[in-house]
């Protein structure tokens, strides 16, 4: 496979009025060409700041420590300004939150989504304009041609994301990152913008890296996960790997918390007790430790590393150290295992 | 993914260290990290760490106390007439200090004013005195104090209206709001200053005059923030519950709303004494606010732009008194502001 | 929009009435007459006078015939200046207002959008630093004061424009430079806010994503957005000016209504000071009014209704 992002070691740090948030706390991973990678994790775990860094779109405040970012083995971080603004849109676009303010309320749609185009490619207005309404209709725009004069305003939440989906894909981006694209849309209207991402995917061939808190959206669309906690990924692997075979007790207590048809069986959902550690003094171990139940004394010495689980499978827990005790996952962890083996994979 | 070269061999770490540690009762999660202030604490907090809004604030407390106590502080009568020394250059004591020396440009040549007027050697005027021989530095004071009485008898009136009215207006809604809000737009369709000259025409000139004028428009503004800030509060759960609970409504206005006005209304106190000072200044400029001698700082603008070209000294004093205030309090106000409006704390 | 336009007219007059009718009633409270101080006059004298005036008539009948002239555009008699209309006093007195009223504006407006954004875009640096200062200035220092220094420094010393003269346009510069302080002010402040915000935006930063440049995202996107809500300011500023230049007009002489509402007051020609407030008021509610419908235009939120599904 064709490796076309690379991001290493990244940290970032932010600087606020009571001191230095170590918010990005070395993070890698890559992209292969038309894939489709998940960062999950709750909010503030950094799974946006992360994104952001790979298009430089942070705050003032922020600081990219350290690290580098390899987009087709060229570091974006020492690229200049000008240079950000010719992938920015073209190489990787982005689709942001909440589609009822991401869009200019004071310019009509059609000239919105083909702002790219006449940013990047010397195209006349009509032909972009014409392209744009071509894209309008592709992410399912009813009568495109009539509409583009339209405001955002005129247009319901749903189908405001779609014409954000449209800016993002405008230009045919080489990586779409979405950055929690149905957080703030209707149950039905999600799984629509999920179906339509994945049609996307398809005819364009563009990878996706899709940020979310919500496991249950990436099983229908990732084919790697990422799991983030605290500025770090605690796990990552294939779906079927972090759903069937999951390692760190943070990804557990996600699962465990995430409502399945069987859950009825107790008719309760279970929640990861606590909250995530203050970045501000990140500690000096494992930063889930005073979170997890299954917390060792290493754990509040020592940051865990990555222990190998099965190729391309990563976990980051003491637990999985060959000198760990065995634990009793949570129950419905364990019948996720069963579920593994009968897909054939081999539990550890 | 990336990092394989550190993962592939195990660490080596002893037996010991794997023990589970809060097997059954995780006691430590709702550790906070930070010490959380309390919402006054952290807007005087805000306020503090903004230097500007220090500044204007020590500024204005010294401009404040030095009115408050004017018979103790004002070197001379402020209305006491000395004809033979009128007009004389400010000068401080017997030092030399070009500007403060008591000499003045007499037809191309610098002259002892002092000496001409036939005053005593030890007589030294610190701002110089005006065409009746009156210590500036004295009306100044005493005219800071009246302007600064003015404002705040304004500014206090404007609340004693603006804010019960805007919380009726808002908490009772239909009807009443619309009628109130008629009646607020109507006063603030025909400008305010206008209004103002009209009342000051029509009552006597006089302090008392001046207050009813600069509030009989000043509280519209008051009224409509409170309004809309009452609105949206109303909405809110709290109160909701407050109300789904039975309180009374005079026990709601007193316990939820007002402090929560509370914000709103200094903010708008500070925006509202320097429009009042400005307005006071103005009714005294073109001559029908404060009547003579007392001074106020737009009479002795006035004053001093009569003999501005010859004697401009006597403008500049006031000039400059008018305007540090007018500064320091929107200074101020935008501080307070931004304290108490984290949004806006970047 | 027809529709609320209509309202709006309707309210507009119901609103010039009752301010006209306050007025009227107002200045029948006043305690001195224009004639009190022409102790010459005998008594029949003085009926005479007051009969050429109407004043010898019942209130209500004043009160009636005053507000049948304002049907027909008459604002009355002035006592003063050989007794000529109002309506010509301000006829012949308007040109010089309206034109250092609209310099100032306009020039207050353009340096404020200016200040304001160029202080947005440079958030937190001494260019904001100092644009704050400036609008501080500009809102703080009264319109008088300005005025009187810039005769005396200008003017007065430095012989670059005429102290107090109206007929070209250089003797314009220095009234139109003291009005245009407080519009500078206010303008640059709100621009400013209005822009941080839109700024912190989403838009402005999907803007950002698509690859326009920091200088594109400004002119193509924040500029536009943040342009809008300044309007709705420009009708108070506008009020502002006008009563500022009452004094101004005064400093530099400059006959203009402004002038003559003060020249007004001090001589208690009643039916003036009652025609320049009605006047005043019609012009402020027409400005609100026009600032109003040309916000409706330009926001396609508001031009094109409430739609949207939220």
């Amino acid at each position: 496979m064709d490796k076309i992002l690379e991001v290493k070691d990244l940290h970032v740090n932010f600087a606020t009025y009571n001191g230095t948030v170590q918010a990005i706390r070395g993070v890698s991973f890559d992209l292969n060409a038309g894939e489709t990678l998940a960062i999950v994790g709750e909010s503030g775990s950094g799974k946006s700041i992360t994104v952001r860094s790979i298009l430089q779109l942070l705050a003032k405040n922020a600081d990219i420590a350290k690290g580098s970012i390899l987009y087709h083995g060229d570091d974006l971080l020492q690229k200049s300004e000008k240079g950000m603004d010719n992938i920015r849109g073209n190489k990787i676009s982005m689709i942001f939150q909440d589609p009822m303010t991401s869009l200019d309320p004071t310019m009509p749609i059609g000239k919105q989504v083909a702002e790219p185009l006449l940013i990047h490619n010397n195209v006349s207005k009509k032909d972009a304009m014409a392209r744009a309404e071509e894209v309008l209709r592709l992410v399912g725009i009813p009568n495109p041609k009539a509409r583009m004069k339209d405001y955002p305003h005129q247009f319901s939440g749903g189908q405001r994301q779609r014409i954000v989906i449209a800016i993002a894909i405008v230009d045919y981006p080489e990586i779409l990152i979405a950055d929690e694209p149905t957080t703030a849309l209707d149950v039905t209207v999600q799984a629509e913008i999920i179906d339509l991402l994945k049609e996307l995917q398809q005819k364009i061939g563009t990878s996706i890296i899709f940020i979310t808190h919500d496991l249950g959206v990436v099983a229908g669309i990732a084919d790697r996960v990422a799991v983030m906690y605290a500025g770090k990924f605690v796990e990552y692997g294939s779906v079927n790997d972090i759903f069937y075979n999951p390692q760190h007790p943070y990804t557990w207590g996600l699962l465990d918390s995430m409502p399945t048809l069987d859950t009825s069986e107790a008719n309760r959902l279970n929640s990861i007790p606590g909250t995530p550690p203050n970045l501000l003094n990140p500690p000096k171990g494992d930063a889930f430790a005073p979170r997890n139940k299954y917390a060792m004394e290493i754990d509040e010495e020592e940051q865990p590393p990555y222990f190998k689980v099965s190729k391309n499978h990563y976990a980051a827990t003491w637990l999985l150290h060959p000198n760990a005790p065995k634990v009793d996952p949570p129950a419905s962890i364990k019948k996720r295992f069963e579920k593994f083996k009968q897909l054939g994979g081999s539990v550890k | 993914m990336g990092v394989k070269n550190n993962m592939e061999q195990i660490p080596n770490v002893p037996k010991e260290k794997f023990k589970l540690i809060h097997d059954e009762n995780n006691n430590e999660q709702e550790k906070i990290g930070t010490p959380s202030l309390t919402y006054l604490q952290d807007v005087r907090r805000r306020l503090f760490s903004n230097k500007v809004a220090v500044v204007c604030l020590t500024l204005l407390s010294i401009i404040v106390l030095i009115s408050l106590f004017a018979p103790l502080v004002a070197p001379h009568n402020p209305n006491a007439q000395q004809v033979t020394l009128s007009n004389l250059p400010p000068k401080l004591g017997n030092l030399n200090i070009p500007g403060f020396n008591g000499y003045q440009n007499m037809g191309g040549k610098m002259v002892d004013a002092y000496k001409q007027a036939g005053a005593s050697k030890d007589t030294f005027y610190l701002l110089g005195t005006d065409y009746l021989g009156r210590d500036l530095l004295s009306r100044i004071i005493y005219g800071t104090r009246l302007s600064l009485i003015v404002a705040i008898l304004a500014t206090l009136v404007d609340l004693i209206i603006g804010v019960p009215y805007g919380i009726v207006s808002g908490w009772k809604g239909g009807r009443t709001d619309t009628i109130m809000q008629r009646i607020v737009e109507i006063v603030s369709s025909v400008p305010n200053l206008i209004v103002v000259i009209l009342m000051m025409i029509i009552l006597k000139p006089g302090l008392g005059s001046i207050v009813i004028a600069i509030a009989i428009t000043g509280w519209v503004t008051m009224a409509r923030l409170i309004r809309a800030q009452t609105f949206q509060l109303k909405e809110q759960e709290y109160i909701l519950a407050a109300r789904t609970l039975g309180e009374s409504s005079t026990k709601i206005a007193t316990k939820h709303l007002i402090p929560n006005l509370s914000s709103t209304i200094i903010i708008q106190t500070m925006f509202t004494i320097p429009n009042a000072i400005f307005f006071e200044a103005f009714l005294s400029f073109i001559g029908i606010g404060i009547p003579a001698p007392n001074a106020s700082l737009g009479t002795l603008l006035s004053d001093g732009q009569k003999a501005f070209r010859f004697l401009p000294y006597q403008m500049w004093a006031p000039a400059i008194i008018l305007s540090i205030i007018m500064i320091a309090t929107n200074l101020l106000g935008d501080g307070l502001r931004d304290a108490f409006d984290p949004q806006s704390d970047d | 929009m027809a529709k609320y336009i209509l309202k709006r007219i309707f309210y507009l007059f119901l609103t010039l009435f009752i301010i006209a009718t306050l007025t009227f009633f107002l200045m029948k409270m006043l305690p001195g007459t224009p004639f009190s101080n022409q102790n010459r006059m005998s008594p029949d004298q003085l009926k005479i006078v007051k009969a050429q005036y109407g004043l010898d008539q019942s209130v209500f009948v004043q009160y009636v015939r005053y507000m049948g002239g304002l049907l027909q555009g008459n604002l009355g008699t002035s006592f003063q200046f050989n007794n000529e209309p109002v309506t010509a006093l301000i006829g012949q007195r308007l040109a010089p207002s309206m034109q250092i009223g609209a310099q100032a504006m306009i020039l207050g407006t353009v340096l404020g959008i200016l200040l304001g954004a160029v202080a947005a875009i440079r958030k937190n640096t001494w260019v904001d630093t100092l644009a704050t200062f400036i609008s501080i200035l500009g809102l703080s220092i009264p319109s008088f004061v300005l005025a009187v220094l810039l005769q005396f420094y200008l003017a007065y010393k430095w012989h670059i424009y005429p102290v107090a003269l109206w007929d070209n346009f250089q003797s314009s510069v220095l009234p139109t430079l003291a009005l245009a302080a407080l519009p500078l002010g206010n303008v640059a402040r709100f621009m400013r806010t209005e822009m941080v915000d839109v700024m912190s935006s989403d838009y402005i930063e999907l803007a950002k994503a698509k690859g326009n440049s920091s200088w594109k995202v400004v002119t193509k996107h924040a500029l536009r957005n943040s342009l809008i809500p300044v309007v709705t300011i420009i009708g108070p500023m506008a009020v502002s000016v006008m009563t500022g230049s009452m004094v101004v007009e005064n400093i530099f002489s400059i006959p203009g209504i402004g002038e003559q509402f003060v020249k007004s007051i001090t001589t208690n020609d009643y039916p003036t000071i009652m025609g320049l407030t009605i006047f005043y008021s019609f012009l402020l509610v027409v400005i609100i009014l026009i600032v109003d419908i040309l916000y409706g235009f330009i926001d396609p939120r508001i031009r094109l209704g409430n739609g949207g599904k939220e």
